[in-house]
């Protein structure tokens, strides 16, 4: 099987627009300000922590495919232009991109807008509006932009599904049907996914974004980052309780050396982290919590924690990253990123984060 | 593990179908729908499960489902928790299953396409959260049950068996895509078998989608035909057991079939609209041949996407007649979304599932009510119920977003 390497990263977090913003948030360690999100009908608001409007209109959004589109689009338009900066897919035609998006909730906000019109009088309701609910939107839209994507692919499932995406990726490219995989996870926000988050895990504090990771097969394009493993798919059931996938996962991770860094998706929900914390209760490494820093952003978050990871390696701080995703509903699967001591990292930050836990 | 994997140097292996589940308005398994598809019968009528009476169109394809659902591993409190989405996929799976002659297993691959999942514990979600005063009632199993990849989960669960998940969303390409992945899991070695498929229940969000779009006939759905006037909407699934033929061999089992290629590819024309000149589905037809190793001259028919859109079939006919050559004037072609409707995830692994029955029965699905060919149709349409000697078969479907995917099965004797 061919060795996989990470091309480059994309972000588009709460923290802002780049991985730039996403890796300043992580390093000081702060959960980023809560906004409030009306619930029409409740005087009691729910706190979300909002992308930011970006300091400059970005220059995509004159796409002529992208002047109805929603913001998951954005965010994954953003993220995906960000992690193939390099690669100037525009300027060979020959060159094949694969793209794989990975959602949960997907398009709510036309989603929401357009089942309202209908409820309202379904003969007036917008037609600009239902092309734009279905999950396989962002995934169109960012091949418009590209223009080069000749595989694609929209995956939904619960956070860790992400994983199953760069999985994906890596086949596609073992199999040289592409010369890169873009694979994306990202959401959007609006009041009924809060409310429905609300209803399933009360403390978790809904957030939106996107994160994405560029593969490819050669080192010499990467970041210095090298996939080494993606565990199996881990699916819950009666048989095999979220604990029991979680432990799985963990140990098909291995036993880590010294220096190597976990990054978790444990936040602040006590019910629902248990599993994971049990999972990982032996891990004596440095340790990030990006959901405790940016809040609940479901496929996005996944994809941050991946973003994160391997960012810290691509950086020099860590010789390898481990990724843990403990999904909500269906499965918990890990990965684990290495540097790539055969390739040139060319994000270099030099400073220790303060979001890392010895 | 999922990467690295290890993959097998040696040539991928033969994927075979020793099981197939349907449900369509047609009815339910095998039978009817292979008596409904064989002569053509439609099964549209008024649409009784939301109030149309403000849409254009008034008429869908509905399933008449079974009062009670086939004993499987579940209770009788999960089974309750079933929408008519999920109720489809178990019955379609179970069916699959049974005919497989599968017993109970771990990491069981289980890929599926769909569009909606379960869109309508959604709707009840949003209807209730903005009515006041505020209740909560039901809404946590709304949120949870909502989600496509619970209601597999349950339905690997009814069949006593546990595995890695996949649900693809590339809108009406899912169902394809679903069969494909499966067939590239095991190809590539990750498994020996997997259960692949697609389902989709009526929703009134879509219904109202695709009337709003103007996308929907309010005439009868003709595909092809040159007085064609739109889609119409039906609901159902299909599940196909796949395996590696020598597991298949091992165990003896009954083969229905053998998937032999697969292509996909994205347009990038439009949103909802295919390329005119059907370029990308050209692609997917050629790449789904190459793998299966087939010139159109061994193909022996056509499921078209066919949805009876004016753009859509203009633009898979152009492409069907770019891509056949010659062979195209004697090339029979149908849309089996003729007789019920367009099942959109769903609807390329049940048009999976009736290209099987062409295989396995030897005749070819007509399409009654169409009359006038759109000129662009340099190929026949089957009009009339017809038996045939049927080897290779070739599937299309085709998505908003602009996934296309193309399937090639092989007769097995």
């Amino acid at each position: 099987m061919s060795r996989i390497f990470v091309t480059r990263l994309g972000a588009v977090s709460p923290a802002g627009w780049n991985v730039a913003a996403l890796r300043t948030a992580l390093d000081r360690g702060n959960p980023l300000p809560a906004q409030s999100l009306a619930r029409p009908g409740w005087e009691k608001p729910l706190p979300t922590r909002l992308v930011p409007n970006p300091s400059v209109r970005p220059e995509f959004l004159t796409h002529p495919r992208l002047r109805r589109t929603s913001p998951i689009t954005h965010y994954v338009v953003a993220s995906a232009l960000e992690a193939t900066a390099r690669l100037r897919v525009d300027q060979d035609p020959r060159f094949r991109l694969g793209l794989v998006v990975c959602l949960q909730s997907g398009c709510v906000n036309y989603s929401c807008r357009f089942y309202e019109e209908t409820l309202k009088d379904p003969a007036t309701a917008s037609p600009l509006l239902f092309p734009e609910t279905v999950y396989a939107a962002p995934a169109s839209h960012l091949a418009a932009v590209l223009g080069n994507i000749s595989l694609a692919s929209s995956l939904v499932g619960d956070p860790a599904t992400f994983l199953q995406g760069l999985s994906l990726g890596a086949q596609w490219l073992d199999e040289n049907r592409v010369d890169a995989c873009l694979v994306i996870g990202a959401e959007e926000i609006n009041w009924i996914l809060a409310d429905a988050l609300w209803h399933l895990e009360r403390p978790a504090i809904l957030t939106a974004g996107a994160g994405a990771i560029c593969l490819c097969r050669e080192p010499e394009p990467s970041i210095g980052v090298e996939l080494a493993a993606i565990t199996d798919a881990h699916t819950y059931s009666t048989q095999n309780t979220r604990t029991q996938a979680a432990r799985a996962m963990r140990g098909q991770l291995g036993k880590c050396s010294p220096g190597e860094l976990l990054c978790d998706g444990v936040g602040n929900s006590p019910r629902t982290d248990a599993a994971e914390l049990n999972a990982w209760r032996d891990w004596t490494g440095p340790r990030m919590s990006p959901k405790h820093i940016l809040g609940e952003g479901l496929m996005a978050a996944a994809a941050w924690q991946c973003v994160a990871a391997c960012d810290a390696v691509a950086g020099g701080r860590f010789a390898a990253a481990n990724v843990s995703l403990v999904g909500s509903n269906q499965q918990a699967m890990g990965a684990r990123f290495v540097r790539a001591d055969s390739a040139i990292s060319h994000l270099s930050t030099g400073r220790s984060p303060g979001n890392i836990r010895p | 593990m999922l990467f690295p994997t290890t993959s097998s140097p040696q040539a991928p292996p033969r994927v075979v179908i020793t099981g197939a589940g349907i449900m369509t308005a047609l009815g339910r398994g095998w039978k009817p729908n292979a008596e409904g598809f064989r002569t053509g019968r439609t099964a549209f009528r008024p649409v009784s499960h939301f109030n149309v009476s403000r849409q254009r169109a008034k008429t869908a394809a509905e399933v008449d489902l079974p009062a009670t659902l086939p004993p499987t591993r579940l209770s009788a409190k999960q089974t309750a928790r079933f929408d008519r989405a999920a109720s489809l996929l178990l019955l379609a799976t179970h069916e699959a299953w049974q005919q497989s002659g599968w017993e109970p297993m771990e990491n069981l691959p289980f890929v599926l396409g769909t569009t909606a999942g379960g869109m309508s514990f959604g709707e009840a979600y949003f209807r209730q959260a903005v009515q006041t005063p505020r209740r909560h009632r039901h809404q946590p199993t709304r949120a949870f049950h909502y989600q496509p990849q619970v209601q597999a989960r349950t339905v690997l669960e009814a069949l006593g068996s546990n595995g890695p998940i996949t649900i693809v969303s590339n809108a009406c390409a899912s169902g394809s895509n679903a069969v494909g992945h499966a067939w590239e899991l095991i190809r590539y070695g990750q498994a020996e078998r997997a259960l692949a498929g697609g389902y989709d229940a009526l929703t009134e969000l879509v219904f109202s989608g695709f009337d709003a779009l103007q996308a929907l006939s309010t005439t009868v759905c003709r595909p092809f035909d040159a007085r064609r006037d739109g889609l119409a909407l039906g609901e159902g699934a299909a599940v196909v057991a796949l395996e590696t033929l020598e597991s298949a061999r091992r165990r003896g089992a009954s083969i229905l079939g053998e998937l032999i290629g697969y292509g996909t590819s994205i347009d990038h024309h439009h949103l909802t609209q295919p390329h005119p000149q059907g370029d990308t589905t050209l692609m997917v037809m050629n790449q789904a041949c190459a793998t299966a190793g087939v010139t159109p001259e061994a193909v022996d028919y056509i499921n078209a996407h066919g949805t009876g859109t004016v753009l859509n079939d203009s633009s898979e006919a152009a492409a069907i007649s770019r891509w056949a050559g010659r062979r195209a004037a004697t090339l029979p072609v149908s849309s089996t979304k003729a007789s019920i409707g367009h099942l959109l995830g769903a609807a390329g692994a049940v048009e999976a599932v009736v290209c099987l029955m062409t295989l396995c029965e030897q005749w070819l699905p007509p399409e009654t009510l169409f009359e006038t060919p759109d000129p662009a149709c340099s190929f026949p349409i089957v009009h009339r119920p017809q038996d045939a000697r049927v080897n290779t078969v070739l599937s299309n479907s085709f998505g908003f977003g602009g996934v296309n995917a193309s399937l090639v099965l092989r007769r097995w004797t």
